[in-house]
């Protein structure tokens, strides 16, 4: 089938089988593999992206149905001179990791839950990142990366 | 996953006919491509409806309306709703991530199957799965299924916690499909297990669910949905309750009571509803009607817990309800 998909900014047009998922698409034809599999059934969250700005898990979305999309992933979201987008960069200030594995989901998501105005506090935090599982408990780092760049206005 | 075509509905007309020639509605997709994916469903033919126009959220007279196709996080943030019926966005909050609310539609998270772990083990009987395959789940794993409405052929719980809110709402559900609209309780749009537990809902063969409506209930503004699980957020309800009730001269006039995690389907409790009538809203009354939501209730030794979990979810359910006054 064909598929028209912008991904952070860029139009791809690809001809794809209507079983492969969004995350399938980003990694395997896009060569974009900042977007992890986990579980691929729903419950991770390391395959979080922004589909016209909001989160969702690209492990369950059949690309076929986001023709003219517009996709956002770990790889668009330091600027273009290489500079960190500030939740990235307060990860790394938090320890907001140990593995990486959910890292660019967690980011991701992180992302969008400031763009919801779900992160004005450490608990609202807890609450509304519930969807991106960290198999090494790097919870309390990321909680404070989130908080404290929620507390703040994005560019 | 196993080959399918997948087509785009750009009309209702277009989507009902592809139903009627074997095709599946995909909305959200969040309960099908996984189920698809693990070959526990296995539709030869999919189409998309994503591009009806069924995402309304509105207010029509004086019914609160939720178009099929709206996301849960859309109507758990609409300003109507939250108005209304906070019992919905309380009970859509309390369900799924924040991803899956973004992708999953009003129509698919009340027709979502079910999460017995049998379900889906292709190698483990299940009759919901394989009609007269057994059940591996009265000799297996089921702390989390039902303790009411069971049968021995299945006792796994409807998942949904919108469900539950809407059967407690009196909600009703429109489906348009190739014989026509018809409408019914949300509470009719599911099944008993009974000897056919494949058979899970009401509609016909083709039909769509096209909007919700919610009546209007004048105390539904201090509902609300208590949802008791495994970890805080982000889980299946062990047990959950949807409770309101009206208090006029220390007296409960009237209350709306629905669990869900302990019934084969969303599970209206209208014996403990009635023994509220006429009570002081105290913890001695609730504790009352709280022991009216097991009768009849069939444990397997696994679930047995549930009896007084239930009975402690719906007294406190109930004492939140009336915090809000």
């Amino acid at each position: 089938m064909p598929l028209r998909l912008t991904v952070n900014g860029t139009l791809h047009r690809l001809d794809i089988d209507p079983r492969e998922s969004l995350l399938d698409v980003l990694r395997e034809r896009l060569d974009l593999t900042g977007t992890k599999k986990g579980c691929n059934q729903g419950a991770c969250g390391a395959c979080t992206v922004l589909v016209d700005g909001r989160r969702i898990n690209a492990c369950l979305a059949l690309a076929a149905m986001y023709n003219d999309a517009h996709v956002s992933t770990i790889e668009g979201l330091s600027s273009a001179d290489g500079d960190l987008h500030p939740l990235q960069a307060a990860f790394i200030a938090h320890d907001g990791f140990q593995c990486g594995f959910c890292t660019a989901g967690q980011i991701m998501s992180g992302v969008a839950c400031i763009n919801e105005g779900h992160a004005t506090s450490a608990d609202d935090v807890r609450f509304w990142m519930s969807g991106n599982i960290c198999r090494c408990g790097a919870y309390p780092g990321v909680v404070a990366a989130i908080a404290e760049v929620g507390g703040r206005k994005l560019p | 996953m196993i080959p399918f075509t997948l087509q785009k509905a750009g009309s209702e007309a277009e989507a009902l006919a592809a139903a009627a020639a074997g095709a599946r509605f995909i909305a959200g997709g969040t309960t099908l491509v996984d189920l698809m994916r693990e070959h526990v469903e296995q539709p030869a033919q999919l189409v998309d409806i994503n591009a009806l126009p069924l995402n309304h959220i509105r207010v029509e007279g004086d019914e609160l309306v939720i178009g099929a196709l709206a996301r849960m996080s859309d109507v758990a943030a609409h300003a109507d709703v939250c108005r209304l019926h906070p019992l919905i966005a309380e009970s859509l909050v309390e369900g799924a991530s924040p991803q899956l609310r973004n992708m999953a539609s009003i129509g698919g998270n009340l027709l979502q199957r079910v999460r017995c772990p049998y379900f889906r083990m292709l190698d483990a009987a299940c009759n919901k799965r394989s009609p007269d395959s057994g059940c591996a789940a009265i000799d297996g794993l089921h702390a989390g299924n039902a303790i009411l409405g069971v049968s021995d052929h299945c006792s796994a719980t409807h998942p949904s916690d919108l469900a539950v809110a809407l059967v407690a709402l009196d909600a009703v559900v429109h489906v348009r499909g190739p014989h026509g609209a018809r409408h019914f309780a949300v509470e009719d749009l599911y099944l008993l297990p009974g000897t056919t537990p494949h058979l899970e809902h009401a509609l016909r063969p083709g039909e769509l669910i096209v909007e919700v409506r919610i009546p209007p209930l004048a105390y539904a503004r201090t509902a609300r949905y208590l949802k008791v699980r495994d970890r805080a957020s982000y889980e299946f309800a062990l047990v959950s309750a949807a409770a309101a009730y009206e208090v006029r001269d220390g007296a409960i006039q009237a209350a709306r009571l629905a669990c869900g995690g302990v019934g084969t389907r969303p599970w209206r409790m209208r014996a403990a509803e009635l023994a509220l009538q006429g009570k002081p809203p105290t913890r001695a009354s609730f504790e009352a009607a709280a022991l009216a939501t097991i009768a009849g209730a069939t444990p397997l030794p696994g679930n047995r817990y549930k009896v007084a979990l239930l009975q402690r979810t719906v007294v406190r359910a109930l004492e939140l309800a009336g915090e809000g006054r």
